[in-house]
């Protein structure tokens, strides 16, 4: 069965590379030369219980192949350790933090898709006109600035209309429901925008490249000889087609948006996983960092498995290799 | 092919179709960048940004340690884009700054060009057990994370522009390699390649002869294009504080802007240049790199459905007197 074979294969591969990007993660966070990285017992401001129980989950004081078994074994179990920040699990303050990254990004990405897509297809279809210059030009240059700096300036814009701090407001007391939400859909607007804005210009330019190349067809070229009209012939065929490498590469940028994340969280200080992730590097907190990079690059790996598995349904032309 | 002449509203196709002799890659890389006015444009900036960063140290008015009045001091004459948290001079850190940040820019991308072509040329064109066993190392590369190998390094081995380089230089030289791979593979089936097969040239004088030639205007956008990833990737780092402190780059500057309170004493002026310039370096490098990428690829040329009219010149005849 062509698509369960290349389905298992895929998967396959998925958790090979899973497996590599753990140990990679363990070698740089605990194997590398270097005390103050390596051990993870000497969480501040802990009584000597919790230090001796994680010298003993981690066996931070057996050799090193025994330390990456204990490894493997207490991620099997979603321990990661604690952090040296709050002395809680890494596992629950990445939870938290993950649930406070994904509504901004799920937003920032619907609106920077949706606009891309519109914008990408005009700049295609109108090529060498006014209307694709008016079109790419601000999609490029969205594209090239720094993301950390497009957020610093929309705060200057803005700071006098919408709050360009945190996630919530502090004195805001005893918020209904729907106070609360309204809140932090206010809050979310800001960063929101800008990892918007600069999605947008990428997927404009991915968007239009797969339309000119498509639209350069021949099967286009005939179906004009047919007598279908231009905007029939974008719709049916070549929209539909030149989304097929677009899909792809969205799912592709999802698994690096989380990343990317990180510059926007810590410019509008998003309590989400990037901002996180720039606080521990801040406080040198290293099970905090290993716990977040992992669940960085998992990600990664997970949406690149998408991305194929969504490319092989919708292009009937890819056989199992 | 029968000449489609058509009311051209406007010559659009100003580029010689088809000359009577194909010019080689080389010559026709520096064809399109000439026809081409964003290639053009990306071109002229780069040349001028890399001319101003090398002539920094004598046309920047002031240096880039010179305290030249009280911090936040707003644009003047003597100022023109003011003196930023510490005192100096934004417009004379700015040209410092684009000096260290195309020099981390350039370098690390010559470090991934270099290895991402090797790798991809010979995954590409030896294919099969060699193919497979550099796929897997390209894959295994791709997971490192940049920002906790970085955070590793600094720690380690201090944060100095050199490891800065190494790092980036390091974890970026996938990208090249899986794009010459594709492109080598289609290289390796096409005629010319085959027949030099068929003749007993070895593979190094089909890689180099051939292949190599073939290859080369992929690897120049390529290496374009990763420039623009450098510079960000090093952005990126300085502002989380990653960057080496003893050197002002564009990347450092901005983070100096965020972390010193330049947005809430309204310095706009010590905050727009910096990510201002890096645009302007992005934008020349996309603009080059897409210019060449484009060229490579006919398809792009012909969209049968634009609303310009593209007019297509006959082919030019061998002998006048016969029709073409």
């Amino acid at each position: 069965m062509r698509r369960a074979d290349y389905v298992v294969k895929r998967v396959g591969a998925a958790i090979l590379t899973t497996y590599v990007a753990v140990t990679v993660n363990f070698i740089i966070f605990r194997a590398l030369p270097g005390t103050a990285v390596t051990n993870m017992s000497h969480v501040p401001d802990s009584g000597l219980g919790l230090q001796r129980a994680l010298a003993r989950e981690f066996g931070l004081n057996h050799s090193l192949l025994t330390q990456y078994g204990l490894y493997l074994w207490q991620l099997l179990h979603l321990n990661l350790g604690v952090s040296f920040d709050n002395q809680q699990p890494v596992v629950s303050n990445l939870a938290t933090d993950l649930l406070n990254s994904i509504p901004m990004v799920t937003l920032a990405t619907v609106f920077s898709v949706l606009l891309g897509i519109a914008t990408g297809v005009i700049a295609a279809w109108r090529r060498d006109t006014a209307l694709e210059h008016v079109s790419v030009v601000p999609a490029l240059g969205f594209y090239a600035t720094p993301v950390q700096w497009l957020g610093m300036i929309i705060i200057i814009l803005f700071s006098s209309y919408l709050p360009t701090t945190g996630r919530t407001d502090p004195y805001l007391i005893n918020p209904t429901f729907i106070q609360h939400w309204a809140d932090v859909m206010e809050h979310m607007l800001l960063p929101s925008l800008t990892l918007g804005l600069v999605l947008y210009g990428q997927y404009t330019l991915i968007v239009r490249s797969a339309m000119l190349e498509t639209m350069g067809e021949d099967y286009v070229l005939t179906a004009k000889a047919i007598g279908y009209s231009n905007g029939r012939i974008v719709r049916r065929f070549a929209f539909r087609n030149a989304m097929l490498p677009v899909v792809s590469v969205i799912a592709l940028s999802l698994g690096f948006i989380v990343g990317g994340a990180i510059l926007v969280e810590t410019v509008f200080n998003w309590p989400g996983i990037g901002y996180a992730v720039y606080q521990a590097v801040l406080e040198r907190d290293y099970p905090m960092l290993q716990g977040a990079f992992l669940l960085l690059t998992v990600s990664v790996i997970v949406c690149n498995l998408l991305a194929d598995l969504v490319y092989f349904k919708l292009d009937p032309r890819i056989s199992a290799r | 092919m029968i000449p489609v002449e058509q009311p051209a509203l406007v010559e659009t196709f100003d580029e010689d179709p088809a000359p009577a002799v194909s010019a080689s890659p080389a010559r026709q890389l520096w064809r399109t960048v000439r026809h081409s006015p964003s290639a053009s444009i990306g071109a002229g900036l780069l040349l001028v940004l890399i001319l101003v960063a090398i002539l920094a140290p004598v046309i920047a008015p002031f240096g880039p340690n010179t305290q030249a009045g009280a911090p936040f001091t707003p644009p003047s004459a003597r100022h023109l884009l003011g003196l930023d948290d510490g005192g100096y001079d934004v417009l004379s850190l700015l040209m410092y700054g684009l000096r260290v940040s195309l020099l981390v820019g350039f370098a690390a991308t010559l470090i991934s060009s270099l290895v991402g072509t090797v790798v991809g040329i010979v995954a590409g064109y030896f294919g099969g057990f060699v193919d497979g066993l550099f796929m897997r190392v390209t894959d295994y590369f791709l997971v490192i994370p940049l920002l906790p190998f970085m955070i590793v390094v600094a720690d380690v081995w201090g944060a100095n522009l050199l490891h800065i380089i190494v790092v980036i230089g390091a974890l970026s030289w996938t990208m090249t390699a899986v794009v010459i791979r594709a492109q080598a593979r289609t290289i390796r089936e096409r005629t010319f390649v085959r027949r030099a097969q068929a003749m007993g040239a070895g593979h190094t004088r089909i890689i180099a002869r051939h292949l190599l030639p073939q290859v080369m205007p992929l690897v120049v956008a390529n290496t374009v294009l990763n420039i623009s990833y450098a510079i960000f990737t090093e952005t990126a780092l300085a502002f989380l504080g990653l960057g080496d402190p003893t050197q002002i780059s564009l990347g450092t500057m901005i983070e100096h802007a965020f972390l010193r309170a330049d947005i809430s004493e309204g310095a706009w002026w010590a905050v727009i240049p910096p990510g201002a310039l890096v645009a302007i370096i992005v934008i020349a490098c996309s603009l080059l790199g897409r210019a060449i990428e484009d060229s490579l690829n006919p398809r792009l040329r012909t969209a049968h459905l634009s609303a310009r009219v593209f007019r297509v010149r006959p082919t030019r005849p061998r002998n006048p007197g016969r029709t073409g």
